[in-house]
C-alpha cells in the first residue's frame, strides 16, 4: 500500500544530532527494559520511578503504546517524550514501535487483537474511520484539559462529531518548493495568482528548466496536486465534501479541476508515473526543475548545510480570485487511545502529556521536519524553513489533511490513485477519468450514512 | 444390462479381508491424515474466500448476515472495475508470451546445453541465475536497466529528454518491460527442469536414431521429445502456474497498478492495507479459482485419459 515515506523525518538534523538521539535511543532502550520490569512489579509496590515522580500524580502504573515510529529519528523523539512524561509523572510507557508502513498495513488486524493503550495515528477521516468501527476510546475529557493549547483547526480534525479522539503532537505543511539561489539568479517571482503563475512557469520554460516536479509512482504524490487544484477552484467546503462522499465526482466542478491540471501538465516534468518522488526531488535538487508541490519532508532529499538552507517554499497560488488561496494541506500526526485499554487513567494522562507545549518541544527538538501543533510551543529553535511553515499553517484559512486522509482509505488506494494516474498518461480523456472515480465512489460509498 | 449380469466381484471385498486390523489403521492414517491436512489448508480457505466473495466484509470482526450482497461484487468486478479487464489481458498475454517464448526457449538452452559443450557449466549457472534471485532484487536489477532519467536502455540507445521512453510508467510498454523479466527467470527454470529430464532419456534411442539417419532436429522431435511427455507436462503445467500467479514482480515496480495489473494483485490491493475489501477481494480470488479449475480440469481429464489407455 501506497503511504507515505516517513523516513523523511531524517531532515535538518545537525551532524552532531545524529549521534545525539542514537545515544539517547540506546540509554532509553536500557530505561524501556526497566520500565518493562518495573511494570510487572508494579503491583508490589512502587519503587525507583516514584522518587523522579513529583508530586506523585494519581495514576500511576504503567500504560502502553504501539507506535509507527520506526525510523531512527522519529523514534528517538518520541522516545525523548516519552522518558519526559515517565520523569513527569512516574508512570512507565511500554512502547511496541513498528517500521512505519507494517504499522500501517496492519493497523485493521492491529486494533481487532491485543492493541496496546494508545497508539499513533493520523488526523481526519482516516481516525474517524476506526472510530466509526467501534477501536476507539473517547478522550473528551482529556480535550477539557488540553482544548485551550489547540485551534479549532485542530479540534475539528481531531474528532468525530462531538467526540474527541486523537491529540495531535504536530503537523507539516505542503507548497510550492524552490531554491531561493534559482530564483534569485533568474530574477524569478513569487506568483500571487494563475497569470503569474502560467507566466512564470512559460519563463523557466525558456530558460531551459522543467518548471514543475513530478514523481507519481508511488501513487499519492499527484493526489497533492489534485488538493490544492480543486481548493484552489472549488473551495474547502467542496473539496472536503467530496471527499467525503457527499458530492459526484462526475460534476462540472471536478471536471473543471481536471481541465485545468490538463492545461498545467505540460509544465510539469514528463512521464510522472515511472518517476519516484525522490527521484523528483532530485531535479529540484539538481536545479533541472523548478518548483516541486510536496509535504515539507521533501528537504529530506537535499543535503544538509547549503542545499538544505536553500530550500524555500511558496504558498501554491491563488487560480480563482473568489476562491483564494486560504486553504492547504497540512496533514497532522497524533495519537489515539484505543477502546479497552487496561489502564485507561494512565493512558489518558499519557495522552494529556503530549498534548502539552512540553511535549512538542521535546518532540520537534530532535526530529525537526515538523511544526509542533501546540499553540504554546516553543519556536526559538525553529529554523527559517519551520517558522515559514509554522506561519504558513497559522495564517491558513482551512486545513485539508491530504486525500488519503481525507476520504475512505479504500477508495484513495483503490480508485483514486489508479485513476489519477491514468490521467497522467492521459490528460485528455477528463471523461473516462471522472467516470472511473465516480464509478469507484459508488461502489465504495454505498450504505453510508 | 450386461454389467448386472457379470459374476460379483469377489477382488475387492476379499482383497480388504486380507488386510489385517493394523494394515487397515495404518492405511487410514496414510490417506486420512494427508487428506485432512489438504483439506484444512487448501480446500478450507477456497471454500471461505468463495463464500466471502458474496458478501462486503470489510475484514473487522465477524462476517454478518448485512455484509451478505449476493452476486455484486462480482457485477461490480466486471462493469465497475476499470483494472479488472485489464488484468486479464494482462494474465492471458504472461501465458502466451510463455507458452509462446519463454517455455519454448528454455526447452531449446537446454537441449543445446545437454551436449557437454565446453564450459556448459558456466552458461547453465548464468541462466538459472535470476531464478536463484529474489523478485524484489529482480525488479530491482532491472530498474537500473529501465529507469527513465538514469537507466542503462536509454543510455544505450542514446535517447536524449524528451525522447527517452519510460519503460516502467508507460502503461502501453511495461507490460512488456516486465514480461521480458519474467522471462527472463522463466527459461532457466524451465531449462533446469528440461536438462533433467533429457539425461533420463535413453542415450541408445538418439544413437538409434541417428544410425537410421535422422537429423538432430528430426532426432527430438520424433523421438526424444515423445518420450518426455511427463516432463512436457510438467513444463506446461508450471507454465500455466506461473503465469496465472503473476504477482510479485509486478508488486515490486509499482503495485500493480498504470498497464501492470495482474489478478494477483489487484486481490491483494483490495484486501491488504488499512480498509480492507476482504469481500471484494475475494471475489476477484474466486474468479481466479475458476480460471485455475479450468486448466486443472483440462489436465485431470488429460491424465485420466492417459491412465484407461
Amino acid at each position: 500500500m501506497p503511504t507515505r515515506p516517513r523516513s523523511t523525518d531524517k531532515l535538518y538534523l545537525p551532524s552532531s544530532g545524529l549521534r545525539t538521539p542514537v545515544a539517547r535511543r540506546s540509554v532509553l532502550h536500557g530505561a524501556m527494559g526497566a520500565g518493562a520490569v518495573g511494570a510487572l512489579a508494579a503491583c508490589g509496590g512502587d519503587d525507583a520511578a516514584t522518587d523522579s515522580a513529583s508530586g506523585g500524580s494519581a495514576g500511576a502504573g504503567a500504560t502502553s503504546l504501539g507506535s509507527n515510529k520506526g525510523d531512527e529519528v522519529p523514534r528517538a523523539a518520541e522516545d525523548a517524550m516519552l522518558a519526559a512524561f515517565t520523569e513527569a509523572t512516574g508512570i512507565e510507557v511500554e512502547a511496541n514501535v513498528q517500521d512505519n508502513e507494517t504499522f500501517q498495513e496492519n493497523i485493521n488486524s492491529y486494533l481487532q487483537g491485543t492493541p496496546q493503550d494508545t497508539f499513533t495515528w493520523f488526523a481526519g477521516f482516516r481516525a474517524r474511520f476506526f472510530d466509526d468501527q467501534g477501536f476507539i476510546g473517547d478522550i473528551t475529557d482529556v480535550w477539557d484539559e488540553i482544548g485551550d493549547g489547540f485551534t479549532d483547526g485542530f479540534r475539528e480534525a481531531s474528532a468525530n462529531g462531538d467526540k474527541q479522539i486523537l491529540v495531535p503532537l504536530y503537523n507539516y505543511p505542503w507548497a510550492m518548493f524552490y531554491r531561493k539561489s534559482l530564483f534569485e539568479e533568474n530574477g524569478y517571482e513569487i506568483p500571487e495568482d494563475r497569470e503569474a503563475f502560467v507566466a512564470l512557469c512559460e519563463q523557466m520554460q525558456g530558460d531551459g528548466l522543467n518548471p514543475i516536479a513530478l514523481g507519481d509512482a508511488d501513487g499519492w504524490p499527484a493526489m497533492g496536486t489534485f488538493d490544492i487544484l480543486n481548493m484552489r477552484l472549488n473551495g474547502y467546503d467542496f473539496h472536503i465534501d467530496l471527499m467525503a462522499g457527499d458530492i459526484d465526482w462526475d460534476t462540472a466542478e471536478v471536471r473543471r479541476v481536471f481541465e485545468e491540471w490538463a492545461t498545467l501538465l505540460p509544465f510539469h516534468q514528463p512521464d510522472p508515473v515511472g518517476r519516484t518522488w525522490q527521484d523528483a526531488a532530485a531535479s529540484l535538487l539538481q536545479r533541472e526543475s523548478g518548483m516541486y508541490l510536496l509535504g515539507m519532508f521533501v528537504g529530506e532529499q537535499f543535503p544538509e548545510g547549503e542545499d538544505r538552507d536553500d530550500l524555500d517554499f511558496f504558498n501554491f497560488p491563488e487560480l480563482d480570485s473568489s476562491i483564494g488561496s486560504g486553504a492547504i494541506d497540512a496533514p497532522i500526526d497524533g495519537y489515539m487511545m484505543t477502546a479497552n485499554p487496561e489502564n485507561e487513567e494512565a493512558a489518558k494522562e499519557l495522552l494529556a502529556f503530549i498534548g502539552s507545549a512540553e511535549a512538542g518541544d521535546i518532540y520537534i527538538a530532535t526530529n525537526p521536519t515538523n511544526i509542533a501543533a501546540h499553540n504554546d510551543a516553543d519556536t526559538s529553535a525553529y529554523s527559517e524553513l519551520q517558522l515559514k511553515a509554522a506561519e504558513l499553517i497559522g495564517n491558513a484559512e482551512n486545513i485539508a489533511q491530504f486525500l488519503d486522509r481525507d476520504t475512505r482509505p479504500d477508495f484513495a488506494s483503490t480508485v483514486v490513485i489508479p485513476t489519477l494516474q491514468t490521467f497522467l498518461q492521459n490528460p485528455d480523456d477528463i471523461d473516462r477519468v471522472v467516470s472511473d472515480l465516480q464509478a469507484g465512489k459508488e461502489r465504495l460509498f454505498t450504505g453510508e450514512a | 444390462m450386461a454389467t448386472t449380469t457379470a459374476p460379483p466381484r469377489p477382488r475387492k471385498g476379499r482383497g480388504l479381508q486380507l488386510l489385517t486390523r493394523r494394515d487397515k489403521t495404518v492405511l487410514t492414517l496414510m490417506v486420512g491424515l494427508p487428506a485432512l491436512l489438504v483439506g484444512a489448508v487448501v480446500w478450507v480457505p477456497v471454500v471461505l474466500t468463495v463464500v466471502l466473495s458474496f458478501t462486503s466484509w470489510n475484514g473487522i470482526g465477524l462476517p454478518a448476515a448485512s455484509d451478505w450482497v449476493g452476486t455484486q461484487n462480482f457485477v461490480d468486478i466486471t462493469t465497475n472495475y476499470p483494472p479488472f479487464w485489464i488484468a486479464i489481458r494482462n494474465n492471458a498475454l504472461w501465458l502466451v508470451v510463455f507458452f509462446l517464448i519463454a517455455t519454448p526457449l528454455g526447452m531449446l538452452m537446454a537441449v543445446l546445453l545437454d551436449r557437454e559443450l565446453k564450459g556448459s557449466w558456466f552458461y547453465r549457472s548464468a541462466l538459472y541465475m535470476p531464478v536463484v534471485l529474489s523478485l524484489a532484487l529482480a525488479g530491482f536489477i532491472w530498474q537500473l536497466i529501465y529507469s527513465r532519467d538514469q537507466g542503462l536502455l536509454n543510455r544505450v540507445l542514446g535517447l536524449e529528454s524528451a525522447d527517452r521512453i519510460d519503460w516502467y510508467g508507460d502503461p502501453d510498454i511495461n507490460i512488456w518491460a516486465v514480461l521480458v523479466i519474467a522471462s527472463w527467470r522463466h527459461v532457466g527454470y524451465i531449462m533446469l527442469l528440461y536438462l533433467a529430464g533429457l539425461k533420463s532419456v535413453d542415450p541408445a534411442l538418439k544413437e538409434a536414431a541417428s544410425v537410421d539417419g535422422a537429423s538432430e532436429v528430426r532426432t527430438f522431435f520424433s523421438v526424444v521429445f515423445p518420450t518426455m511427455a511427463p516432463i512436457n507436462v510438467v513444463v506446461l503445467v508450471i507454465t500455466v502456474i506461473e503465469s496465472l500467479r503473476a504477482f510479485d514482480l509486478v508488486w515490486v515496480i509499482n503495485g500493480g497498478r498504470n498497464g501492470l495489473e495482474v489478478i494477483g494483485a489487484l486481490i491483494l490491493s483490495n484486501i491488504a492495507g488499512e480498509a480492507s475489501l476482504v469481500g471484494f477481494g475475494s471475489a476477484l480470488a474466486t474468479i481466479l479459482i475458476l480460471v485455475s479449475l479450468v486448466f486443472i480440469v483440462i489436465y485431470m481429464v488429460n491424465i485420466l485419459r492417459e491412465e484407461k489407455r
